[in-house]
């Protein structure tokens, strides 16, 4: 019941935040959490925050970046749990809130945090060494006939690389020999050496070993193509990759990023990140972002977030479970 | 040509006022904490490292490399004036250094240490501009059988070249390994050794180990000597200096073979400390008179102080290629890299080449102007040792607090260095050897997983590191190495007895 109070709260406070209202505000350093390396993917999109917030002077307060990577994330869901009340901290999260807890049995719950906003959804795309096959079904084809299993690099294990080459498996047939590595540039490098045959990795994970000719973009784990448009090699653009679903495997994957406020903040706290966050997908910066790493925009709050975060942890729970990665 | 034209484009990178006031500020730090009884090299740069989180990648790297060489060069003053090796590995320069010292040539010593340190360095930066452009293609190779093959070779290289006892060595090694297991494991993604605290969900940092485990104990150990430290009066003047370099001509072949030493050792992960034990002992055995080292004489200050430098310096090259430390400096460079998000191996020297290049030049640049530093201070540093124990130790403590604290900002890890602290000067009392330790544990997790995924893509079997020739040769010779010690003794034999035979023939 907490929540639906909170998430209400949240919607009428949305409401109210126009210039005139003097609410709360943040009176020291903001520190904005991210649940991997450096470099990765949410350190990217935490930086890019910091400086559309900065350049556009959304906060008198200062950003700062803090790495939590450690346990593969789990440091970082440990110490906003830990900083109940604490509103000068806001986690960027990924799909790891849903699948920790069940993988690791981290006692992790994101319903203990506050929910702030969903501020994108991120892909995942099927790649190749770009010497190997050319399309899903040559692919596919090779892969049946190999006489070991090919090996799909990924990132972690138990996570969304390794769900994906499970469900890959179940609707092709084809059987895969999973490699967790550290991280997405990691299993990005041992494809471009020939040490792995595919990969399933994020789209800005792979983009610099792409637009260098090295690695292949088989299809895309979404029901529709990527949105734009542009070229990013010298000739193919993000749409121009096939939805796997067209090329015959009905496999489709889609990943939150998402911001949340520590547990027991108050509502005009949430509120100003809200609004904060709302002005942060208004700007250049973010939008160049989102079109540079292909993400799909998307800005749910209140009680659609909630809404959105119980089907899609609904969604990740049966998909660890179908795969057999929940620890009992 | 290439790699000129990229160095003198480094050049151009390293170039302004900022980096330049950096590059002094690093070196004038890193000579303070290699003066400094207990900290040197490794602590310094681990002490320093969170200062520079705030820079861009390429201003931290050139001063963190400064604190380096000036931690290098500082670490011969206390060798040669005191007899307190600042590093483990200016133990060697002290067998010369010390006793030329106390015959009133302290000046003359510093300067051959300087100068040759100097000169080790040069030989391995030449030699990494010039391979490092073909190592990064190589390291493109690279796959986990052959990166677990190299930490094989790491780990047996330790156990059969150390001079420490074996067994000791191996019990070191074993206790890193499983302190490395600490945290979530990637491979599995469950956790390990956590026993349910948060806290130990990070695993335990490799430098909050190292501060305790060095800084910490040293400390201890000094409090229990009551060491006393007092220092020769040096001075230098350009007479000395100018005398040193007329000679030098006639060491020509104790530098190049030092040089040699150190270059080979820093790149295949052996280590500086070998390195300039290895370079003493040679230059000892081909000398005419064996019997003068360890008197004073100014070859056993140039022979390890070359030999040490070139391995610090070309081990910075399989750090930077191949993502490997080559020594426990190299190793939390490595981490700094990854903190500003700069992945080390093969695609870092296509992707950030300016930082690469930015680097290599400032080790020519950090070296000349550390050299011209050194020469010029050296009575004020050595100064520093004459302010009474009570009042440094208080402060080194100090700095390692706050050094363990920035790292993650966890005040769990003050505790963990601590604890690393009292643990670092039992093995030292029982005579374990902490570099095993240490090693392992910042490369323990790497080799496992190397292992594990190398397991799981050849279906389990171990063939698969013998499965082409470059994966096949590292394998062999960690297994060679791993031996060493028996294999060396069976030559020998196999030697004595064809001497005999052709003595009695």
């Amino acid at each position: 019941m907490r929540i639906s109070v909170k998430a209400v709260g949240a919607a009428a406070a949305l409401l109210l935040s126009a210039p005139a209202f003097a609410g709360w505000e943040p009176t020291k350093p903001v520190e904005i959490v991210v649940a991997a390396g450096a470099g990765g993917a949410s350190d990217q999109m935490a930086r890019m925050m910091q400086a559309a917030i900065q350049k556009n002077n959304l906060m008198k307060q200062p950003m700062v970046v803090s790495l939590k990577g450690g346990a593969s994330g789990a440091e970082a869901l440990m110490y906003m749990k830990s900083s109940e009340g604490d509103p000068n901290k806001v986690l960027i999260a990924y799909s790891l809130i849903y699948m920790l807890p069940l993988s690791a049995k981290i006692p992790f719950n994101w319903r203990e945090l506050t929910p702030v906003s969903v501020i994108a959804l991120d892909q995942f795309v099927l790649w190749d060494n770009s010497a190997g096959p050319k399309t899903v079904k040559e692919f596919v084809d090779a892969a049946k006939a190999a006489s070991a299993p090919f090996k799909m690099g990924g990132t972690g294990s138990k996570r969304e690389d390794h769900v994906l080459t499970v469900f890959l498996e179940q609707k092709t047939g084809a059987k895969f020999s999973y490699l967790p590595y550290k991280s997405g540039g990691e299993a990005a490098t041992q494809l471009v050496g020939n040490h792995t045959e595919s990969n399933v990795n994020n789209p800005s994970e792979n983009l610099e070993v792409w637009r260098a000719g090295q690695v292949r973009p088989l299809c895309v784990f979404d029901k529709e193509r990527i949105a734009y448009t542009s070229k990013v090699t010298d000739t193919q653009s993000w749409a121009d990759i096939p939805t796997c679903k067209e090329e015959g495997v009905d496999v489709q994957y889609l990943m939150l990023r998402a911001m949340f406020l520590p547990g027991k903040v108050t509502p005009e706290q949430q509120a100003f990140y809200v609004e904060l966050f709302h002005k942060v997908t208004q700007t250049a910066e973010y939008k160049d972002y989102m079109e540079k790493q292909a993400l799909k925009p998307i800005f749910l709050t209140g009680k659609d977030m909630v809404q959105f975060l119980e089907e899609d942890d609904a969604t990740n729970r049966s998909l660890m479970t179908e795969a057999g990665f929940v620890a009992k | 040509m290439e790699a000129f034209g990229l160095l003198l484009h480094g050049f151009a990178v390293l170039l302004t006022w900022k980096t330049l006031v950096l590059m002094m500020v690093g070196l004038v730090l890193g000579i303070f904490v290699g003066v400094l009884p207990g900290l040197g090299g490794p602590n310094g740069v681990a002490i320093l490292l969170p200062l520079t989180f705030t820079m861009d990648p390429t201003s931290a790297i050139v001063m963190l490399s400064c604190i380096y060489w000036g931690a290098l060069f500082g670490g011969a003053i206390t060798s040669i004036l005191f007899n307190i090796p600042g590093e483990a590995w200016s133990v060697a320069t002290t067998f010369d250094g010390y006793p030329m010292a106390q015959q009133g040539r302290a000046a003359e010593a510093l300067t051959a240490a300087f100068t040759s340190s100097f000169i080790g360095s040069l030989v391995a930066v030449l030699l990494i501009t010039f391979l490092a452009p073909m190592i990064s293609s190589f390291a493109l190779k690279f796959g986990p059988p052959e990166f677990f093959a190299v930490y094989l070779l790491t780990f047996c290289s330790f156990v059969g070249l150390g001079r420490e006892a074996k067994h000791k060595t191996v019990i070191s090694m074993s206790l890193g390994l499983l302190l490395a297991g600490v945290g979530m494991d990637t491979v599995s993604g469950q956790l390990r050794m956590t026993f349910g605290s948060s806290e130990l969900l990070r695993g335990i940092n490799f430098l909050v180990a190292v501060i305790g485990l060095f800084g910490i104990s040293e400390i201890l150990l000094t409090m229990e000597e009551r060491l006393a430290l007092r220092g020769h009066a040096a001075s230098i003047s350009l007479r000395v200096v100018l005398s040193v370099w007329k000679d030098l001509p006639k060491y020509w072949v104790t530098l190049l073979r030092s040089s040699f030493i150190g270059c080979w050792l820093g790149i295949t992960p052996g280590g500086a400390i070998a390195a300039s034990f290895m370079g003493y002992n040679l230059a000892k055995r081909f000398a005419k008179d064996p019997e003068s080292f360890g008197k004073g004489r100014i070859e056993g200050v140039f022979a390890p102080e070359t030999a040490a430098h070139a391995s610090g310096t070309s081990a910075l090259l399989p750090m930077l290629a191949l993502g490997i430390p080559g020594s426990g400096t190299a190793a939390i460079l490595l981490g700094g890299l990854m903190v500003w998000g700069l992945n080390p191996g093969p695609l870092l020297f296509v992707e950030h080449k300016d930082f690469v290049w930015g680097l290599i030049a400032s080790m020519y640049l950090g070296n000349v102007v550390g050299l011209v530093l050194v020469l010029t201070t050296v009575p004020i540093f050595a100064s520093i040792l004459r302010v009474p124990f009570a009042a440094v130790a208080p402060m080194i403590v100090v700095s390692c607090a706050i050094g363990a604290y920035a790292i993650q900002n966890a005040m769990f890890d003050i505790w963990l260095m601590l604890g690393f602290g009292v643990v670092g000067y039992v093995f030292k009392k029982i005579g374990i050897p902490l570099a095993p330790f240490t090693l392992a544990l910042v490369l323990g997790n790497r080799a496992e997983d190397a292992f594990r995924l190398s397991m799981i893509g050849s279906g389990g079997d171990l063939k698969v590191f013998w499965s082409n020739g470059l994966v096949g040769s590292i394998a062999t010779l960690a297994i060679v190495l791993l031996f060493w010690p028996l294999i060396d003794a069976l030559l020998g034999r196999l030697a004595l007895t064809g001497r005999t035979k052709a003595a009695s023939g």
